[in-house]
């Protein structure tokens, strides 16, 4: 129950910042749809629902990586991370509350995101909407991990797409895959899976990179 | 034989190609009070983040005998979240502290340091030393065993400084204290030992 106590408190913490501050969730609903505008122009307009499923796909990505980029900003500027470090609780608490606000934020940019491609591209699929939800677990999990790796280095705007992208290729695999196969599955199955792994990964990892 | 509560073998700490503190030997008792001196650069600062744990040494031995939660850290920076107000700050950290009585500690603590009026405002509305003295209320709310004090007078007015005055005399002989400072006449008199860093 404290290990809870300690999440809340931590990722309530994040959304009051957020609400306060309003830096982050405006910058996310701005570039998703702004994206979508500049895809909706830029297709020609035979273009298959498969390719622009994708390109929604890149523009979920690319707002999750907006959001990640200013996910350690608050802690990294006033050193609080050293505050929350040095206090007794379990440190993955600290990932786990930051997670959940990055999912919390990204949740909310796709809420207006996903209306805006139906009104740009046309209806979408329930199977769409289970694979953001199931992606938006494996981003904010793995996100907020390497957030924290990449907050404590200079080259930090730098180094978080280095690291991001690369290790959320199967979220875009999987995440494709639902939106438009036959049989989407085994895709949302995929995507749960690595979820878990990334998640229990994460978890486990996050002391060893907030501490030296 | 009482164990010391801080002992430091050959401690050294390089970042990259530069060497700031090296071959370190010194202990701490329980309820010691040491102070730190030196100029600019020396290594006050990083000597208080590798007692807290922060950083790990690069050479030599450091045993700190508290646990990660019975350490109160005042940094160079405050650590508290500038969006959110005095009373949302202490508020979070006794949570995550486990303070019993947090409200009553919190209170008592905004109270002592002169910052009850100002409990609602957000931190950026902040003086620098409001900052410092909302700084050492998160240091001192857990009641920590061992208390790590990074310059406890930086920008702080006469009348706050007193506060620290009154503060140091009553945990000298009370708690383990490590202070770092600029002006050592003014804490020497509270102090059991001091190092002097090159």
């Amino acid at each position: 129950m404290r290990y809870v106590a300690d999440v809340a408190a931590l990722a309530r913490k994040d959304i009051l910042l957020e609400l306060r501050s309003r830096d982050t969730v405006p910058a996310m609903v701005l570039f998703v749809v702004s994206a979508l505008v500049v895809f909706h122009f830029a297709l020609p307009a035979d273009t298959s629902a498969t390719a622009e499923t994708g390109l929604l796909w890149i523009a979920l990505l690319f707002t999750a990586l907006l959001g990640l980029v200013r996910a350690f900003v608050a802690e990294r500027e006033q050193r609080v991370l050293d505050g929350l470090v040095l206090a007794p609780c379990d440190r993955s608490a600290i990932w786990l509350g930051k997670a959940i606000g990055v999912l919390a934020f990204l949740v909310l940019a796709e809420v207006v995101a996903l209306p805006a491609f139906a009104l740009f591209f046309g209806p979408f699929s329930w199977e769409l909407v289970a694979a953001v939800a199931l992606a938006d677990v494996g981003l904010a999990a793995v996100g907020t991990l390497l957030a924290a790796m990449a907050a404590a280095s200079r080259a930090r705007e730098l180094l978080l797409p280095l690291l991001f992208l690369p290790l959320v290729i199967p979220i875009v695999v999987g995440g494709v895959g639902a939106s438009v196969a036959d049989g989407p599955g085994r895709f949302l199955a995929f995507l749960g899976l690595y979820d878990a792994v990334f998640a229990i990964l994460s978890w486990a990892s996050f002391e060893y990179v907030v501490t030296e | 034989m009482i164990h010391p509560l801080i002992r430091a073998r050959a401690l050294g700490r390089d970042f990259g190609a530069k060497r700031v503190l090296r071959g370190l030997d010194f202990a701490v008792q329980p309820g010691g009070f040491l102070l730190v001196t030196g100029r600019n650069g020396s290594g006050k600062s990083t000597l208080l983040s590798l007692c807290a744990g922060l950083l790990a040494p690069t050479a030599g031995e450091l045993e700190v005998a508290v646990e990660r939660g019975e350490v109160g850290y005042l940094a160079h920076e405050p650590l508290v979240y500038r969006e959110l107000t005095a009373l949302e700050n202490l508020d979070l950290y006794g949570r995550l502290y486990r303070v019993p009585e947090r409200r009553e500690r919190i209170g008592m603590l905004l109270e002592r340091f002169g910052l009850w009026d100002a409990r609602h405002e957000r931190i950026e509305a902040y003086s620098r030393g409001m900052a410092q003295r909302l700084a050492l209320c998160r240091a001192l709310l857990h009641e920590p065993r061992l208390l790590l004090l990074d310059e406890p007078y930086s920008a702080l007015d006469n009348e706050a400084s007193g506060l620290v005055d009154a503060l140091l005399s009553e945990l000298a002989g009370e708690r383990t204290v490590v202070v770092t400072s600029h002006d050592p006449e003014r804490v020497r008199r509270f102090a059991s030992e001091e190092l002097a860093l090159a």
